[in-house]
């Protein structure tokens, strides 16, 4: 069976500046992946390129079995993919209900059933409680929350997720972990950003480490963790040395 | 949770018919053709007002161009009737229809704009319109059309002798833009409106093309402005490029709304309930001398408002209680 997503040498260029060189990932079918590195890796870049916000310079996308380079983002959510954005981008002047509803809308344009859904959706995430509240009036960790229930209510095949465990409480993150592990239950695959590695390592199957905007090793979280060039990126040469 | 949201939705609609029925009745008590002539006005803001809150309340597009479809349905009306003697009826449709391409092909390269842009583009627009059909011989020119009178006529639309059925006219297009709006408030296009107004790019990764939503939004909102300038080349029988394409009308249509609450269903009407009889009767009292003093206190009215209720003054009969911050 073929990868659900899968970049074939996909490189991005800001004017002279090269945030992804050459990159080739793969996310099977009912997968968890993370996607992890030190800050201006190229892990946001690669997001934004997966999730159809501006086409790569060079290399192609393929979702599904598909060719996805050139669609745009509203069209790929259309064909699976569902994100959510590191800073928060809730619709601050509706309601938690009603920014679940968008999403669900991009499967079924029957307002009754698109209620259902987000309401489903809110259920799922743990934010049924909090229904008919305006986003803006949500704490930081419920609005992450809502971030994934809008995602999931577009029914994708693919979750991606953009550090939604940064900067949470011990206790959010865990159930932010428990959340993502369920979401893979439902049979969504997930490639996630994550910087924080204690967390991500256990809920990965797999890791892919990206520095200075490639692909630096990928493998089993195990082995990331004790790699010495992994070691070496995060801590500088020094540490690497005794490892 | 479900079952409130259908309650809500059904006491909107019992509070409109309820309102609509009262106000069919204001006229056959209030028989003064001042202040039935202040109704008509007021009724034909709250549909302005309300059509233009589906693009800019609603979609988050600020347009302070909006005259120029108000202009175009009036004109296509005058046009239409005095050139080839179509129907009003069909005037008025027409115009709207126009106006809605219209707001089209002027969204395609607008709506790549963004915020104050927007807002300068429409301007921009509808000014330029403005100086077209004032060189606009065939149309009249600066000088106008004059919609030759032929007695009370439901057919041409025209009553020279009694205010009432302006009036009902404007009370079904209050009520018709009202209720589109309604509906529209919970359909995918309403929830894809706001959306696209509170974070387009959020919007666009949950599957709604931006593009597309801020377009269908345009043509609607052109489209019922242009009925209600129809409407009002009937109502005054006359009319000159200044007096339906002037700025003042995109800015009443907006700032109708803003006082009411921009983006809510009963701002506008609320808004243009407001504003339209101030700004009348302050004009007719203390106006004329020249000096201006009725729009000093019309401009401080509007500015007490703002400061009293920035969200606008239909906050003040939401049932929500403030959140506690």
């Amino acid at each position: 069976m073929t990868a659900l997503l899968e970049t074939r040498g996909i490189t991005q260029r800001f004017s002279g500046l090269v945030a992804n060189s050459d990159v080739s990932i793969s996310v099977g079918r009912g997968e968890i992946v993370g996607l992890i590195g030190p800050n201006g890796a190229g892990k946001s870049t690669l997001f934004n390129l997966i999730a159809g916000v501006f086409p790569p310079t060079e290399g192609s996308i393929w979702f599904d079995g598909q060719d996805v380079t050139h669609l745009p983002a509203a069209e790929r959510c259309r064909r699976g993919v569902g994100r959510t954005f590191q800073v928060v981008k809730s619709f601050e002047t509706m309601t938690v209900i009603d920014n679940v509803i968008v999403g669900s809308l991009a499967r079924s344009t029957h307002m009754r059933e698109a209620r259902r859904k987000a309401h489903v959706m809110l259920e799922f995430t743990g934010l049924a409680a909090r229904a008919d509240v305006l986003a803006s009036d949500l704490v930081p960790a419920e609005k992450r929350r809502l971030e994934v229930a809008r995602a999931l209510a577009t029914s994708p095949k693919l979750l991606l997720l953009d550090e939604v465990l940064t900067g949470l409480t011990p206790a959010e993150a865990q159930t932010g972990v428990e959340l993502v592990r369920r979401v893979r239950d439902t049979g969504v695959s997930v490639l996630m950003v994550e910087h924080v590695m204690e967390i991500v390592m256990p809920l990965v199957d797999r890791a892919i480490v990206l520095d200075l905007g490639k692909v630096l090793v990928e493998g089993k979280p195990a082995d990331i963790v004790r790699d010495p060039k992994v070691i070496s990126a995060y801590l500088g040469d020094r540490h690497a040395v005794g490892a | 949770m479900d079952q409130n949201f259908a309650k809500r939705r059904r006491r909107e609609l019992l509070t409109a018919a309820m309102l609509v029925a009262a106000a069919a009745v204001v006229p056959l008590l209030v028989k003064d053709a001042y202040y039935q002539n202040i109704m008509v006005l007021t009724l034909m803001y709250a549909a302005l007002s309300q059509s233009w809150n589906i693009l800019s309340g609603y979609c988050g597009q600020i347009s302070l161009g909006h005259a120029l479809y108000f202009g175009l349905g009036a004109y296509t009306t005058a046009l239409l009737f005095t050139k080839f003697g179509v129907l009003p009826w069909f005037g008025m449709l027409g115009g709207g229809v126009i106006s809605a391409v219209m707001a089209m092909a002027l969204g395609y390269p607008c709506f790549r704009l963004r915020g104050h842009y927007f807002v300068i583009a429409t301007i921009v627009i509808a000014e330029t319109a403005l100086l077209l059909v004032q060189n606009w011989d065939w149309a009249g020119a600066a000088l106008g059309i004059t919609i030759p009178m032929h007695g009370d006529n439901w057919l041409t639309f025209q009553f020279p002798r009694s205010k009432l059925p302006y009036f009902y006219f404007a009370l079904v297009l209050a009520a018709v833009a009202w209720f589109v709006t309604w509906w529209l408030e919970d359909s995918k296009w309403g929830f894809w409106w706001r959306a696209v107004k509170d974070n387009p790019e959020a919007a666009e990764s949950l599957g709604v093309v931006v593009f597309n939503s801020k377009m269908g939004a345009a043509a609607v909102s052109a489209f019922f402005v242009a009925v209600g300038g129809g409407f009002y080349a009937q109502f005054v029988s006359y009319i000159d490029p200044e007096s339906v394409m002037g700025f003042q009308f995109s800015l009443k249509m907006a700032l109708a709304a803003v006082l009411g609450g921009i983006g809510t269903l009963w701002g506008p009407l609320l808004g243009a309930a407001i504003l339209i009889p101030i700004s009348e009767l302050t004009s007719s009292h203390i106006g004329g001398s020249g000096r201006g003093v009725d729009l000093i206190v019309y401009g401080s009215l509007i500015v007490l408002i703002s400061l009293a209720r920035p969200q606008g003054l239909v906050s003040l009969f939401s049932r929500k209680k403030a959140p506690a911050r």
